[in-house]
């Protein structure tokens, strides 16, 4: 203990190997702390497919079920003939006519009305705008609006003004950047929908 | 001596000993704190900011004694504040019409700095953590709003928090973060409860603190924009310099007094301010089936708002308004580089700068009135085109603000002695 030398080299190896290690150690130490911010395990739990019979939707075309999965609205209704037949006219004013991205549209849905194959009058849609998140209101009638003359049916959405059409697909020059989402969700029979499970054998 | 004043001169020794930084931080921040001695109304407004943050902490720490933090409590237990606790609605109101008098002070705060250069060397520093207390406002305001649960606080944070979702790649993950579930929800609601009543008011605190000492270092600057420091006497004190206390802080409570009479007007006979302050969609109790048909954030966002939503998306996202809307706020740090004039003071600027000074404040009213509106075609176009001025304004400024002849600025504040 005589050598009363300072070894700065060792000094600075033992300053720096501390500060690593104790930045190393915060970092660990944040991790509950970040975790915790996560959907917690009830939260996860809640995410189960439900069920809704929609025999009354036929009585009434232009009638809308919205019915709550995982807590987002998804509206069930039906479209006339007519409504049908005015999709294909909108092509040419959509950003994804044919529902390339299939974040928003699963492939069993992927055709003009976005539908499962033989029951194209009945729609099921995700009701939140792929912008930010609103739920557009539901225009359905053929008139003119404010917004567009030439008004076939379709959403609205009141925060920014984007537009859809009564498939859900977006309208060009609309802040919202796709499609409205498609679910998965299949007929258990002809008058009952499954919403969170995809018909049997599609992806 | 009488015993009064040898008590008082005691117990000033008992603590000088033991704490001997008390006096000197004292002397340095308000009795020998000099700031010139031509402030005019603009230099009300940091300490009206001041008073409005501690009013906005001594009525928010009485609201959390009724409010309920959760989805199911939340709505009805501010309707209980408002009508069964008793002078419940005036703590209620003096928080909400707080909140937005603080923006007001804030930004004609800020516009001050404008005005008189006051961002300009060696006052960086103080402009960029007068720009984090601005910052994290916003936030603290945003959850703030979230709080009473109505369907403006839903959906206000439905699209906030979607914003993130903007961000490539980690974006969705990200707003479930946030959110803490996949839709706002009685978690997220929990959470901004604890963000706004403990974490950001102490993250503003400590700002507050670093702003104004930041200031204290390099001194006030203003209107004229001479630098006091430059005239001393011979005891080393600028000639046009008085100390804060007691000359400032009985100006100040002038301006304090005139300020609770609006605010106390505002409070008795206009709370909601025709749904300014308080939006008549968020007395709705919270549906998330269903969004009020015109939603619109509270007045002090619309500028920015106005441009978030006047950017289309293209290239299959929409992350170009979110960082339309972000550079907005975020191109004010910059201010100090860009403006390279060699006087501070509008006063002895050229014409030019006071055309294009004017113009930016009506671009950025008209901003916060498109950001209420509808928004037509002729409303997105203009907000277009306005959002364009606003970032050429800051960007073009090293170019024009060197442009034009300047007048000379005196080595005194003209009036003096």
């Amino acid at each position: 203990m005589a050598n009363h030398e300072v070894n700065t080299g060792r000094r600075r190896f033992l300053t720096t190997t501390t500060a690593v290690v104790g930045a190393i150690g915060a970092g660990f130490a944040a991790v509950p702390f970040v975790t915790s911010f996560k959907p917690s395990a009830r939260a996860k739990t809640a995410g189960a497919p439900v069920t809704i019979n929609i025999a009354k939707i036929d009585n009434e075309p232009g009638m809308r079920i919205i019915q709550q999965w995982r807590g987002k609205p998804v509206w069930i209704f039906k479209r006339t003939p007519e409504q049908l037949a005015a999709l294909k006219t909108l092509d040419g004013n959509l950003r994804d006519p044919n529902s390339d991205n299939p974040d928003q549209t699963p492939a069993f849905a992927k055709n003009e009305a976005r539908t499962i194959k033989g029951k194209e009058n009945i729609a099921v849609i995700v009701g939140i705008c792929t912008h930010l998140g609103c739920s557009p209101s539901y225009i359905p009638e053929m008139l003119p609006q404010s917004f567009d003359a030439e008004w076939k049916g379709g959403f609205y959405c009141p925060c920014h003004q984007s537009r859809f059409d009564l498939a859900g697909r977006v309208f060009q020059g609309v802040p919202a950047p796709s499609n409205l989402e498609i679910p998965p969700y299949h007929y258990a029979d002809d008058n009952t929908i499954v919403i969170g499970v995809a018909p049997e054998g599609a992806a | 001596m009488n015993v009064i004043e040898r008590t008082v001169a005691n117990v000033t020794t008992w603590f000088n000993d033991r704490t001997p930084g008390l006096m000197p931080a004292y002397k340095k921040h308000m009795s020998e704190y000099y700031a010139p001695k031509n402030f005019n109304l603009w230099y009300y407004f940091g300490s009206l900011a001041m008073l409005v943050l501690v009013n906005q902490i001594v009525t928010g720490i009485f609201l959390t004694m009724n409010f309920k933090p959760s989805a199911a409590e939340a709505f009805a237990s501010v309707e209980y504040i408002m009508r069964d606790v008793e002078g419940g609605w005036l703590i209620r109101y003096m928080h909400s019409t707080g909140a937005s008098l603080f923006f007001v002070v804030v930004y004609l705060h800020m516009f001050r700095a404008m005005l008189y250069g006051s961002y300009q060397k060696p006052r960086e520093l103080v402009w960029i953590l007068g720009m984090l207390i601005f910052l994290t406002l916003m936030a603290e305001a945003f959850l703030g709003y979230v709080l009473p649960w109505g369907q403006m606080s839903y959906w206000g944070a439905q699209v906030i928090i979607n914003l993130f979702g903007a961000i490539p790649v980690v974006g969705p993950e990200l707003t479930e973060w946030i959110r803490g579930d996949y839709l706002v929800s009685d978690a997220t609601l929990n959470r901004f409860f604890a963000l706004h009543v403990i974490a950001l008011p102490l993250v503003i605190l400590l700002l507050v603190v670093l702003h104004l000492g930041a200031l204290h270092e390099v001194g006030s600057n203003n209107p004229e924009g001479v630098d006091i420091k430059k005239v001393k006497d011979e005891n080393g004190k600028p000639k046009d310099g008085i100390p804060f206390h007691p000359y400032y802080t009985v100006k100040d409570l002038f301006g304090v007094g005139f300020f609770l009479t609006i605010a106390a007007f505002i409070l008795f006979f206009i709370p909601e301010l025709g749904g300014l302050f308080l939006e008549y969609d968020n007395f709705i109790p919270t549906d998330p089936m269903v969004t009020p048909a015109h939603i619109k954030p509270v007045w002090y966002f619309t500028p920015y708002y106005a441009m978030l939503r006047a950017i289309p998306s293209f290239l299959g996202t929409q992350v170009w308004g979110v960082m339309v809307m972000g550079g907005a706020v975020l191109i004010l740090f910059g201010l100090p580089w860009f403006d390279r004039c060699k006087v501070k003071s509008i006063r002895y600027r050229p014409m030019l700068h006071k055309v294009l000074i004017s113009l930016f404040v009506i671009a950025f009213v008209t901003l916060a009135w498109l950001g209420m509106q509808s928004g037509s075609p002729v409303q997105t176009w203009t907000a277009r085109g306005l959002t364009l001025f606003y970032f050429a304004f800051f960007l073009t400024m090293p170019f024009w603000s060197t442009w034009g002849q300047t007048k000379a600025v005196p080595d005194r504040v003209p009036d003096h002695d």
